[in-house]
């Protein structure tokens, strides 16, 4: 829709973009969710597309996300085909897939956008929170915070960033993307918006006993992901007792996507699921 | 900046916050739609460099420099695109208005997207035709067939408009630009109940460009109603133009008008009002009770035709035919449970608009998208004392109405403001606005109580209902009594009881929806009767072939006094056992799994062909000298995607024995002809046609008495040669849909697959079949989406959560599985050559049907609309269904 109150959309020529970021602006990237919830305060947009950020970075340490990274490029190199030696980017289709919105959202909402946003819904959240991936957070003032993506995205379209905080990248580590990963989506309605959305994952052989050996990540069914690692390999049951020893039934979000009971029931029957699949357990 | 729009360049500097829909459409480009602008309906689809994009949300300016193709530029009408062409050939459209939007996304489809494409499709939302039509078109299947003159009844001809519809050229009501266009906001109350103490208008006028400020002051007082009837005192006399009292969150307050539709809304935002709020209530049941706040205390319960404005009662019908406690006494069985139906939006992919405007002679001109538009031109000539003569109401193609548009909800106010003003003003409401404030389904609770022999036959029927029409009673009463009567009227026991309330609450008003009551009360009734076959060991079919009505019968709901419905004809028997063949055939998906449940279901409905109490259509038609195409046929309903521009030109072709491309059609203006109450109560086919029958014969009686002599005659002085027909709707005859499923439903999650669907209908001579069968999947579609998914939900506040179509849960094409249709073969003796109506009743009879499949799987009644994944799941996990509860480990 027209945003009527927006007097001016400049283009972000660099990292003082972040310096001269004012109360009424916002940082524009695929305007995906921008251009369709009217907020009357915005004055200016400022486009960070016009950065020119390399979408996707892979080296010895993990790949790197830009936040303008677009969800059809990210869906495009997770899956043609996935690189061999990241098992884990398996999960990236399912994660884009999870958007309620179609490829031709994708050909313009960024991942940045859509951990910014910060829907429980937000399959990008989803999937960083699912791998373990890092924020990095360019400061006002020349400085760059790294967080933990359950530290930005912190409620119902609720964030932690401050006033011009820009989302640079997000960071996955090659530790994880070696190790294997699954999801599981639970919607009320075939393809439809995420009511819960369970990652769940293991690490590569060489680093059993260092990195847990089974970590489930919670999102959707709840406002800000839920991290559970486990150790060693959990029996269904000791999953089922973790899940519920974390989170009670007010704990799980309510909104007209499910009811909170239904949500947590699905939470629990797709942990196990995913546990049997990526354990055999 | 430069654009390349559609082959063109374009010198033009975007507003900075503009999104890429409202430029292209600003620089003509009409063909690009607005069903949303939230990126969820997929209407305003364009390509940018050749990539599908939801220009509602594409900054207008990164457009700049790169190659836009609009639907119309993608094609015309004379060289179409392969895939609009395919569209025309399957007809993979109704009303048109979602047309664009799955041309320009089929059209920029990879391969990776053809090869799924529900997913593919997943961001594109029809209304009309529950998508098999769309899916023919994708899969290059020709559905249109050819027309022979004399012969055209009974063919499948395609939409007259085809061509410019799939190129974006047809006009919808938005679709124009006159000079000096003006643009309403609305201020609308953020209170349930509130009581406006002061307005300041002073900063609203004082914005740049606000021409104009509408409160209560400055507007007629008179009461009126929104919703439209033949006879307007069918309708309470509750609303007014604006009022001081907001009775509903929401609730249009004041109006603003500007230049622009940015300066309009920033006017709105500039206005100060001094609210007292004032308590409210929400619930039926509460609203009823003594001490509840009251929606229209200050109402004169004679004046405003309420039942009792001191008990929120807007109506009641209490009443007794035959000797149902006798009946009740009687029985081996009596089956008896209570059932809530929720509030569903229309969501026709047009939202609400008009414009309106002052022509040179002075007379006001409104263009609005209604069902009704002469209903809204007598009263706004009422509202605004205007002769009706000086005021002109015309619809362009409407892009869906379902009802919605049976209700006057915006004309009056930019015809106030026009008239103030000397220019045209125009609003169109935003899908929020649709949403939150504008007319729904009314929700019901519903008791039934049905009482049978051990053979099967029923001794006796009660039905109860609780109605809540919200804070304005626009259909109201009406919705009521027609939720009382087919449902159980069907039914040929002499023996019932009915009580029907319906009431006010500081709720969005309820309004007409296709049904009218009866997806509400077809539910509650076929759920019992579902249970008493079940109670007595009979199986449902047989149970119903047992008690429904057949010729010879009289129709029993509140009265046992001879009405004006009969027997046009009867394929009720046929439809049943229709349905029976198809569940028995064999036919459907596989079961998933081992782990689903597997069950059937089967609910029917009946329909009288049009409302009691009369519906008039006056029809024109000329032979006209030197003219293509040679006759024209003038009629005043609307076409808003039920098909009736093409029927029309069939009936008339038929008895004129010439092709329905030989006649142009007008229709749905005021100028045009006398009078028609308009495009509701599936009068279309049966009353307009009749009309159009009665139309064409008087011509073509002329034209045989004149012979060949007297048409040259005729020609030569230039002279059209005209037959006009008038119908008044009575006798009405009965129409049935019976619907069959099977269902596979996983009790681990609540999830149910529609294995099988088959609608039976019985609508006389099928004038159009193609038209018909999409009639009645479009039908099923929407009421598959009413029946599982959709709920316009309200928070204690009174606020309505569901405000965009992200989160109204609409089907879409990965929701909706294909309908069998099967047509029963009548021929009905009152309808226009033997035809019946059948585009509201194909969506009552699909829910209860899905309900008893869902019951007949897993041995739970669900008696709560919608019938979500999470609501099945709770329900089976309660009654604890072994799968639906979490296994132990
Ligand atoms: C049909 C449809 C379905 C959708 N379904 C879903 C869904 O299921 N789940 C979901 O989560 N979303 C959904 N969305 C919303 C949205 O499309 C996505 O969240 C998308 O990923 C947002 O990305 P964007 O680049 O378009 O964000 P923008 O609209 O450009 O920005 C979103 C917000 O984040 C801020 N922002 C953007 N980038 C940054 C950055 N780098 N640093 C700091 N702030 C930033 C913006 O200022 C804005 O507040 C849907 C949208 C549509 C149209
Ligand atoms: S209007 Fe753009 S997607 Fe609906
Ligand atoms: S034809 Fe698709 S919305 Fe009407």
């Amino acid at each position: 829709m027209d945003l009527n109150t927006v007097e001016q959309l400049i283009p972000a020529t660099g990292r003082e973009a972040v310096d001269a970021f004012e109360p009424g602006d916002a940082w524009l990237a695929g305007g995906s969710a921008l251009f369709a919830w009217p907020d009357p305060k915005l004055r200016r947009l400022v486009d960070i597309t016009a950065l020119g950020w390399r979408a996707l970075t892979a080296t010895d340490a993990g790949l790197d996300i830009a936040a303008t990274c677009t969800i059809a490029e990210l869906a495009d190199y997770g899956t043609h085909p996935p690189p061999a030696e990241w098992p884990a980017l398996a999960i990236v289709r399912g994660c884009c897939e999870a958007l309620r919105g179609s490829f031709k959202v994708w050909n313009v909402g960024t991942v940045g956008g859509n951990i910014c946003a910060s829907l429980p819904a937000g399959p990008m959240t989803s999937l960083a929170a699912g791998l373990g991936a890092e924020c990095l957070i360019w400061q006002p003032g020349g400085g760059e915070r790294r967080a933990a993506v359950a530290d930005v995205v912190i409620g119902d379209c609720v964030n932690a960033l401050a006033p011009g905080e820009l989302l640079r990248s997000i960071h996955v580590p090659a530790d994880v993307l070696r190790g294997r990963a699954a999801i599981r989506q639970g919607s009320l309605t075939p393809m439809g918006r995420s009511a819960s959305l369970l990652i769940a994952r293991v690490p590569p052989a060489d680093l059993a006993g260092e990195a847990p050996a089974f970590t489930l990540v919670i999102t959707a069914a709840v406002a800000r992901a839920v991290t559970l690692e486990f150790a060693e390999v959990p029996t269904p049951a000791e999953l089922d007792a973790a899940i519920e020893a974390r989170l009670v039934l007010g704990d799980y979000f309510a909104d007209p996507h499910g009811t909170p009971r239904w949500r947590r029931h699905l939470v629990r029957l797709h942990a196990r699921e995913l546990l049997e699949e990526l354990t055999g357990a | 900046m430069t654009f390349r729009i559609d082959g063109d360049e374009h010198e033009a500097t975007p507003r900075a916050g503009q999104c890429l829909r409202t430029f292209l459409r600003e620089r003509g480009r009409t063909g690009v739609k607005k069903g949303c602008d939230t990126g969820d309906c997929g209407a305003c689809t364009v390509h940018v460099d050749g990539t599908p994009v939801h220009s509602c949300l594409y900054p207008a300016s990164r457009a700049e420099g790169r190659e836009v193709t609009t639907v119309m530029g993608l094609g015309t009408p004379e060289t179409p695109h392969p895939v609009q062409q395919a569209f025309i050939d399957a007809q993979g459209f109704q009303c048109g208005f979602c047309t664009a939007g799955f041309v320009m996304t089929a059209a920029g489809l990879g391969e990776e997207q053809r090869a799924d494409l529900p997913r593919a499709f997943k961001s594109n939302l029809c209304r009309c035709t529950g998508y098999r039509a769309i899916h023919d078109a994708l899969a290059g299947v020709v559905n249109v067939e050819r027309d022979a003159a004399g012969a055209s009844v009974g063919r499948g001809l395609g939409a007259p408009a085809g061509p410019e519809i799939v190129t974006g050229r047809v006009e919808f009501t938005m679709d124009d630009a006159p000079a000096g266009l003006l643009h309403m906001a609305l201020l609308r109350s953020p209170h349930a109940h509130a009581r406006i103490r002061s307005i300041d208008t002073s900063a609203a006028l004082a914005v740049p460009g606000v021409q104009l400020v509408l409160t209560h002051d400055d507007v007629p007082q008179m009461l009126f109603s929104t919703g439209r009837h033949t006879t307007r005192r069918e309708d309470p006399d509750d609303t007014r133009i604006l009022d001081v009292v907001a009775r509903h969150k929401e609730q249009r307050m004041a109006a603003v008008v500007a230049d622009s539709v940015a300066a309009a809304e920033e006017g709105v935002r500039q206005i100060v009002v001094d609210w007292e709020v004032l308590p409210a209530v929400f619930d039926p049941a509460e609203a009823l009770k003594p001490g509840a706040p009251l929606v229209h205390g200050d109402k004169d319960a004679v004046e405003s035709r309420i039942v009792d404005p001191s008990r929120n009662l807007v109506g009641e019908v209490h009443t007794v035919c035959g000797d149902p406690d006798a009946g009740f006494a009687a029985a081996a069985v009596v089956v008896e449970d209570t059932f809530e139906v929720q509030r569903i939006q229309h969501v026709h992919l047009e939202t609400h608009g008009a414009t309106a405007w002052l022509d040179e002679a002075g007379r006001l001109n409104v263009r609005t998208s209604t069902q009704v538009p002469f209903l809204t031109r007598d009263e706004l000539a009422l509202l605004l004392d205007l002769d009706p003569s000086n005021v002109r109401v015309f619809a362009k193609r409407v892009g869906g109405g379902f009802g919605g548009k049976q209700e006057l909800l915006c004309e009056d106010l930019v015809a106030i403001a026009a008239m103030r003003l000397g220019q045209p003003v125009r609003i169109e409401f935003s899908r929020e606005e649709q949403l939150a404030a504008s007319t729904t389904r009314h929700p019901m609770r519903l008791r039934v109580r049905i009482g049978a022999t051990a053979e099967g036959d029923f001794t006796a029927m009660e039905l109860e209902l609780l109605s809540n029409t919200g804070a304005y009673g626009n259909h109201g009463p009406a919705v009521m009594f027609h939720a009382c009567n087919e449902s159980i009227g069907v039914y040929k026991v002499p023996h019932k009881r009915v009580d029907g309330q319906v009431v006010y609450t500081h709720t969005v008003p309820a309004g007409a929806l296709r049904g009218y009551g009866l997806s509400q009360s077809v539910y509650a009734v076929e759920c019992v009767v579902d249970e008493v076959a079940r109670r007595l060991g009979i199986d449902p079919i047989a149970l119903r072939e047992r008690n429904v009505v057949a010729p010879g019968d009289r129709f029993v709901a509140m009265s046992d006094e001879p009405e004006d419905v009969e027997f046009g004809s009867y394929g009720l028997d046929q439809c049943l056992a229709m349905v029976r063949d198809a569940l028995a055939d064999g036919s459907g998906e596989p079961v998933p799994g081992p782990e689903w449940l597997v069950g059937e279901g089967v609910a029917l409905g009946m329909l009288d062909a049009g409302p009691p109490g009369g519906h008039h259509a006056d029809a024109r038609i000329s032979l006209v000298p030197d003219a293509t195409p040679a006759y024209r046929l003038a009629v005043g309903t609307a076409e808003f995607g039920n098909g009736t521009a093409t029927v029309h030109r069939q009936i008339a072709a038929q008895v004129l024995g010439v092709t329905a491309s030989d006649i142009e059609l007008v229709a749905s203006d005021t100028d045009e002809v006398g009078h028609d109450s308009g495009a509701f109560a599936s009068a279309g086919v049966f009353v307009a046609g009749r009309a159009t029958l009665l139309a064409a014969q008087a011509l073509a009686a002329r034209l045989e008495e004149l012979g060949e002599e007297g048409i040259s005659v005729a020609r030569a002085a230039a002279e059209a040669i005209t037959g006009e027909g008038t119908f008044t709707g009575s006798p009405r005859s009965v129409a049935f849909n019976v619907h069959g499923f099977r269902v596979a439903v996983l009790p681990a999650t609540g999830e149910v697959r529609i294995l099988k669907s088959v609608q039976a209908v019985d609508a006389g001579t099928v004038m159009n079949p193609l038209q018909c069968r999409a009639q009645v999947e479009g039908g099923t579609a929407q009421a598959l989406g009413a029946a599982l998914d959709e709920e316009v939900l309200i928070d204690d506040e009174g606020a309505v959560v569901t405000r965009n179509l992200r989160t109204y849960n609409w089907p879409t094409m990965a929701t909706i599985p294909p309908t069998e249709v099967r047509f029963a073969d009548t021929h009905d003796a009152l309808g226009p050559l033997g035809a019946k109506p059948m585009s509201e009743s194909p969506f009552n009879p699909v829910a209860p049907a899905l309900a008893n499949a869902i019951r007949d799987a897993t041995g739970v009644r669900l008696t709560r609309l919608p019938m979500r994944r999470d609501r099945i799941w709770e329900a089976l996990a309660d009654a604890g269904l072994p799968g639906a509860t979490f296994p132990a480990s």
